[in-house]
């Protein structure tokens, strides 16, 4: 079991989400987290999924996300070199006398205070899913009142680095070959 | 004239362009809809109407394309499924908003899972009311999206032409599949033009015909390689015309072939028989299961390793090297893990194989197949004063020739005529396999019947599956359509009692039926009606119902407690199976 972030292309159509959110469900896949927002593009929307499953399984999910007709790019990303992103707000209870020492921690992490009440705080952060959880787990003796996240997007590295992502079989490396990445055979569409 | 302004007056005759950019005149979409079904070659509609549907059935009303009046949006669901199954063409089905709707949605779960081309026209409550529940609105595009390929609601008249041509495109190529197309009531009123000259806009829908030229030949070395190969094949190869492909390349190779429920016909039983295993899995001949689980090499062509092929998947085939030809990606290494992937076009990957596989003569792996043949053949104990099952089918086969377009509905009806009939050509055997729908084989014949009125369409149908869709009788009857039925009736729900004899002490709970008298049924519906329950006169019958002009029901009384074997037990290994009275 290894988490992967897929990034998916999707024709910008009413019901998509719904179609993609009720393929997992249907296929007992998991989803950690789904974040969908518009491209430079106004007709198309990305959305990145982060899911965890054995490689069989993701397998799955990159094929079973490319048969949805409106799907028009699916990218496992754990297999590039990315840069990744969560957004965290947290509202902490912190009266006043804790106050600094929850604002150094924030500070360590670079994180900002966005706003303050007489009993409790509420603290913003950016960064990978792993930081995000660290902080959550600093903040949980102060008592969480609420947390609000958006789920992890990502986008490739700019510059071209040799991937770190998890080593792929010399098998399945083969398999992806044939199943995703020859379009060559595209035929035309016909004449109607 | 020359010196004459320009722009104050007309320009004479003479001076017009001769060829005006043509300007498609503005119409309502419900007319669009009409041409571009028209242009698709759409010569028959299955279908209900209804209130949110109403526009579009107006065009009907002077058209070329013929209606087919069903009497439950299911039959024309499978009506139309059956009409594309049995020509290859695209079968469309037409119904209205809510309760027609959702009554379509067993046909396309079941054309769903058996890959089948069809396409659903809905009416839908006005744009306005969407979301309203409005009377006879259910969310169609939500409710079927699990059970189609492809479905869309259209908003916009304007998309309405591109939308139907995507529907027909996506449905037939690729791995087919039904593809829905909701159509609010304003929307078909709604008055625009044809503008876009039949572009499609589906970037995302690249389907592959043509395999990996690597693969192809890796797959060729393992073939000449190999000792003891099967081939196994699937409605793939129905669906992609391929049979001639597979025939050639089996001969070619000498390979022996393996069937899946679907794959039935893919290969003459009768003229190929030395290379023919018949039908593998749950209910498949001994020797098929076990050529499968003693081969070297399986090569899967448009098939997709189902439970009822595979028993017990981690024993499934367990020597065997795997090469997994599918136009669908998805469906390699979804249930076992193969060795050569091929993505392609069953006909163009074939065709290509072929080049590379040299023959071979494999005497020892064909002996052995010939020694389970001869000690295991599909077989059944005869009794005296009652008709036998596998007895009626053999009856059917003996009574066409072999040369009938068989349907079925779901049970042990189904699997002795998959056992029982001889398989001779593609698209004979119309069934559903993924599914299980009971209730598919009558209204699947009715539309086989329309499509080919060049064949004698028989459906072959138990008790239970045939009361459930027996209404459609009323649509046999008012177009005598010659659809005939000939019902094994047992009066029990066959195949589910078995279970409950070998698993659940003979606990027959819900299982016996108390049938009505189906002669008389189909006498008044307008069809004819025949029984049968001697075995002396069963020739006859089966004969008589056979040269009957227009719809037929043979009621035949068969033994009601026979079992379908061989069987292999849920859990089991494929070659764990029983024999039963074959032994």
């Amino acid at each position: 079991m290894s988490k992967h972030i897929i990034s998916v292309l999707v024709q910008n159509q009413p019901g998509v989400l719904a179609h993609i959110a009720g393929m997992f469900a249907a296929r007992g896949f998991n989803i950690d987290s789904l974040v969908v927002g518009r491209t430079e593009d106004a007709d198309f929307s990305r959305m990145v999924i982060a899911s965890t499953g054995d490689d069989q399984t993701m397998e799955q999910i990159r094929k079973q996300l490319g048969k949805i007709v409106p799907v028009v790019k699916v990218q496992d990303l754990s297999e590039q070199d990315i840069v990744e992103r969560d957004l965290l707000m947290v509202r902490v209870h912190c009266p006043s006398e804790r106050r600094p020492e929850l604002y150094q921690v924030t500070r360590i992490f670079r994180g900002s205070i966005v706003d303050v009440g007489r009993t409790s705080v509420v603290i913003q952060l950016t960064g990978p899913e792993s930081k995000v959880e660290a902080f959550i787990e600093l903040c949980r003796p102060y008592g969480i009142k609420q947390v609000s996240r958006t789920g992890v997007i990502a986008v490739a590295r700019a510059s071209e680095r040799p991937a770190t992502g998890k080593a792929v079989t010399a098998k399945r490396r083969a398999r992806q070959a044939v199943d995703t990445t020859d379009d060559s055979a595209t035929p035309a569409l016909p004449p109607s | 004239m020359g010196s004459e302004p320009q722009g104050r007056t007309a320009a004479p005759a003479s001076r017009q362009n001769p060829n005006p950019p043509a300007t498609p005149a503005r119409r309502p979409g419900s007319q669009l809809l009409h041409d571009v079904l028209v242009e698709q070659g759409v010569e028959v509609l299955f279908g209900y109407p209804g209130g949110a549907i109403l526009p579009t059935f107006d065009t009907l009303y002077e058209s070329p394309i013929r209606f087919i009046l069903t009497r439950c949006e299911q039959g024309a669901g499978h009506m139309a499924d059956g009409y594309s199954r049995a020509t290859g063409k695209v079968g469309t089905a037409l119904v209205t908003s809510g309760p027609g709707a959702t009554n379509l949605t067993t046909a396309l779960a079941t054309a769903c899972m058996d890959s089948i081309p069809l396409v659903a026209i809905t009416g839908q409550v006005a744009t306005a009311a969407i979301g309203n529940d409005a009377f006879q609105e259910a969310d169609v595009v939500g409710v079927t999206r699990p059970v189609t390929k492809h479905n869309v609601l259209v908003k916009d008249v304007k998309d309405l032409p591109r939308v139907i041509r995507e529907a027909y495109y996506v449905a037939r190529t690729g791995r087919p599949g039904p593809v829905l197309v909701d159509l609010p009531k304003d929307v078909q009123v709604a008055l625009a033009e044809d503008a876009n000259a039949g572009q499609l806009e589906l970037p995302g829908y690249r389907p592959r015909y043509k395999g990996n030229p690597r693969q192809i030949r890796l797959a060729a070395e393992a073939i000449n390689r190999s000792e003891r190969p099967v081939l196994y094949v699937g409605g793939g190869v129905i669906s992609a015309e391929a049979s001639e492909e597979l025939r050639q390349l089996a001969r070619k190779a000498n390979i022996p072939v393996t069937t899946t429920l679907l794959g039935m016909g893919a290969l003459d039983e009768v003229t190929d028989s030395d290379l023919a295993l018949n039908m593998l899995g749950m209910h498949g001949s001994a020797y098929a299961n076990y050529a499968v689980q003693a081969s070297d090499l399986l090569i899967a062509v448009g098939a997709r390793f189902d439970d009822r092929v595979t028993g017990k998947v981690e024993t499934f085939a367990p020597n065997a090297q795997i090469i997994h030809i599918d136009v669908d990606p998805s469906s390699i290494s979804k249930v076992v893990d193969v060795d050569i992937p091929v993505v392609g076009d069953a006909k163009t990957v074939l065709a290509e194989l072929l080049e590379w596989v040299e023959h071979r003569e494999r005497a020892p792996w064909f002996e052995q197949i010939k020694d389970w043949k001869q000690r295991y053949p599909f077989s059944y104990q005869k009794q005296e004063g009652t008709i036998l099952p596998q007895q009626a089918i053999e009856e059917v086969f003996r009574a066409t020739n072999g040369e009938a377009i068989i349907t079925t509905g779901v049970g042990q009806h189904q699997m002795w005529a998959a056992q029982f009939y001889k398989w001779r050509f593609p698209r004979q055997m119309i069934t559903s396999g993924g599914l299980g729908t009971m209730g598919f084989g009558f209204p699947a014949a009715v539309g086989a019947a329309v499509g080919r009125p060049d064949r004698t369409v028989i459906d072959i149908d138990g008790d239970g599956s045939f009361l459930m869709t027996c209404n459609e009788l009323a649509t046999a009857g008012e177009y005598q359509i010659p659809a005939k039925v000939i019902i094994l009736n047992n009066a029990y729900q066959g195949m589910v009692r078995q279970w409950q004899e070998l698993f659940f002490q003979r606990r027959y709970m819900a299982t016996p039926m108390t049938n009505p008298r189906f002669a008389r049924v189909a006498d008044a519906f307008g069809c004819t009606g025949l029984e049968v329950s001697d075995p002396k006169d069963l020739p006859d019958a089966v004969r008589q119902t056979v040269a009957t002009k227009g719809p037929v029901v043979l009621d035949v009384h068969v033994a009601p407690e026979e079992n379908v074997y061989p069987m292999v037990a849920v859990g089991k290994s494929l070659h764990e199976m029983e024999m039963g009275g074959m032994a």
